[in-house]
């Protein structure tokens, strides 16, 4: 039952399934932070309609599976006459869905921050975009690192979602490769080792990240 | 508008107020502040000292009368009978005449000192880095840490961090000076320091607004100390006339609460 023989053969596949897990978990991670940016800073806003949008957009994203957003944009997109390309639609639906979950995140950070801070950068001048991105969000990064990292774990595994509009990252290249060799034990027991590898890789990026911003002061 | 002629105040407070929500805390202010004057605001706890310097900066907004920094209207823009709020761009045009220096610092912890320093000078006034930098240093040479200008904040003591803010205000040469209670959050015997580096500065010429609780300094430095109480300007005059001269009783139980916990040795 658990026979390797036809695993090295198929490793240059296997290969291109991580590269797409890690290209889509990357732009997660990447997309997730302008927008979980953005929209934490509207969140905080004393903005009205801003803030509620915000909040709506929160609320929606958080609320609705990943899985469900997927489909919604796979399948129903086109029936309305949007034809986007499914790898540019999974792409923005995991990174939106991430930018809702990092705005929370980062809220905690920049509400934890002084409020003395912003007032000195306006007292000196700078502007509100300058305090966001380089006086208040170098801060916030640090400040909510294990958070960030913790979700980056959980965006790599919901990559594996992605595998129900057909592209192959590595979820569903083992899936196709378990059936084309009848052999799921060997494929699943593959991808199950490849996702806890990265995982562990990035939890101990994150362990060294904190304990050298620790060390240094700053991030 | 044009810049205010050698004699005109640099900072006119006029009938001004301030609300927050049904309560009251500022009450008719007026006050004039000229080219070198040296102003220190005295008075109890929750008495709106700090309130007033925010009104100044526009960091609070007042709900009525004038604030007029070289004589233009801060905040906003008064049209016939209508008050706006004035663009973001327009506050930073009024503000740029002025600094603050805070009670708690407010250091940017992620920068160095010179980081703190510059970082205004390259992104607001646009020098290129190697001009900030050397301006940057001679403003921590002024206040004496060009020997600490690669040090954190959280590198630095009390005092030293608050003599990097003070570098920090200077750096876009303001016309006026604010500082909210600078030495209330230092460890006693780093206050010294600070209050040096400000007499330095009072004898340089520089114009400034003092929330204070350093009685010493105020007589010294001062050349007009106002005592507010309960949102109201109780008295306002030269030092002497202020701690010497006939007082309301307020003032006297605020000064002798003072001596009180001050005297250890009767
Ligand atoms: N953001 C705010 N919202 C509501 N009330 C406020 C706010 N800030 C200050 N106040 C109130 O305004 C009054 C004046 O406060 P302020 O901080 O100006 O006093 P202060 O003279 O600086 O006191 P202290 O010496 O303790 O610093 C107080 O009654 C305070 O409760
Ligand atoms: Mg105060």
């Amino acid at each position: 039952m658990l026979d390797f023989s036809t695993l090295p053969a198929a490793l240059p596949i296997l290969w291109s399934g991580v590269k797409m897990t890690l290209f889509l978990s990357t732009m997660a991670v990447v997309l997730g932070l302008i927008v979980g940016t953005l929209m934490c800073s509207a969140r905080l806003s004393k903005n009205y309609p801003l803030q509620l949008f915000a909040r709506f957009y929160i609320t929606l994203f958080r609320g609705v599976p990943l899985l469900v957003q997927l489909m919604i944009s796979y399948y129903c997109l086109p029936l309305i006459g949007i034809n986007i390309p499914a790898l540019v639609a999974a792409t923005g639906c995991i990174g939106l869905c991430a930018g809702a979950y990092m705005a929370e995140i980062l809220r905690g950070g920049f509400q934890s921050l002084p409020p003395g801070q912003k007032e000195s950068a306006l007292m000196v001048g700078l502007s509100n975009s300058h305090i966001l991105f380089f006086i208040e969000l170098p801060q916030v990064i640090k400040l909510t690192i294990p958070g960030l990292i913790n979700e980056t774990i959980l965006l790599v595994k919901a990559s594996s979602l992605i595998s129900v509009v057909g592209i192959a990252e590595l979820t569903r290249t083992a899936q196709n490769l378990a059936a084309s060799n009848f052999q799921p034990f060997q494929f699943y027991l593959t991808a199950a080792a490849i996702y806890f590898v990265l995982n562990s890789a990035i939890s101990v990026f994150g362990f060294w990240l904190e304990k050298r911003s620790n060390n240094r002061v700053i991030v | 508008m044009n810049k205010s002629s050698a004699n005109e105040p640099i900072v006119q407070v006029q009938n001004m107020n301030k609300s927050f929500g049904e309560n009251q805390v500022l009450k008719n202010i007026n006050l004039n502040v000229h080219p070198s004057e040296v102003m220190c605001l005295i008075g109890p706890s929750g008495s709106g000292k700090s309130t007033l310097l925010r009104c100044i900066a526009f960091l609070e907004q007042y709900t009525g009368g004038t604030v007029l920094i070289e004589g233009d209207l801060i905040g906003y823009n008064d049209n016939a009978d209508q008050r706006k709020l004035a663009s973001t761009k327009e506050l930073n045009r009024v503000r740029r005449n002025m600094g603050m220096v805070f009670q708690q610092f407010n250091l940017w912890p992620h920068m160095t000192a010179l980081g703190n320093v510059t970082e205004a000078l390259v992104r607001v006034k646009k020098l290129n880095r190697k001009h900030a930098n050397e301006k940057g240093l001679a403003l921590l040479n002024k206040v004496g840490l060009s020997e600490r200008a690669n040090h954190y904040p959280a590198q630095l003591s009390g005092g030293q961090q608050q003599r990097v803010a003070i570098a920090r205000a200077l750096a876009m040469e303001p016309s006026v000076l604010l500082f909210d209670e600078p030495t209330s959050a230092l460890d006693p015997e780093l206050v010294g320091e600070v209050l040096q580096v400000m007499k330095d500065l009072a004898n340089d010429g520089m114009t400034m607004i003092v929330v204070t609780h350093e009685m010493g300094f105020a007589a010294q430095v001062a050349d007009t100390v106002v005592f507010l109480d309960q949102g109201e300007i109780l008295l306002k005059g030269s030092p002497k006339d202020v701690f010497q001269g006939p007082k309301p009783p307020r003032l006297q139980q605020f000064l002798q609460n003072y001596m009180d916990r001050n005297a250890f040795w009767e």
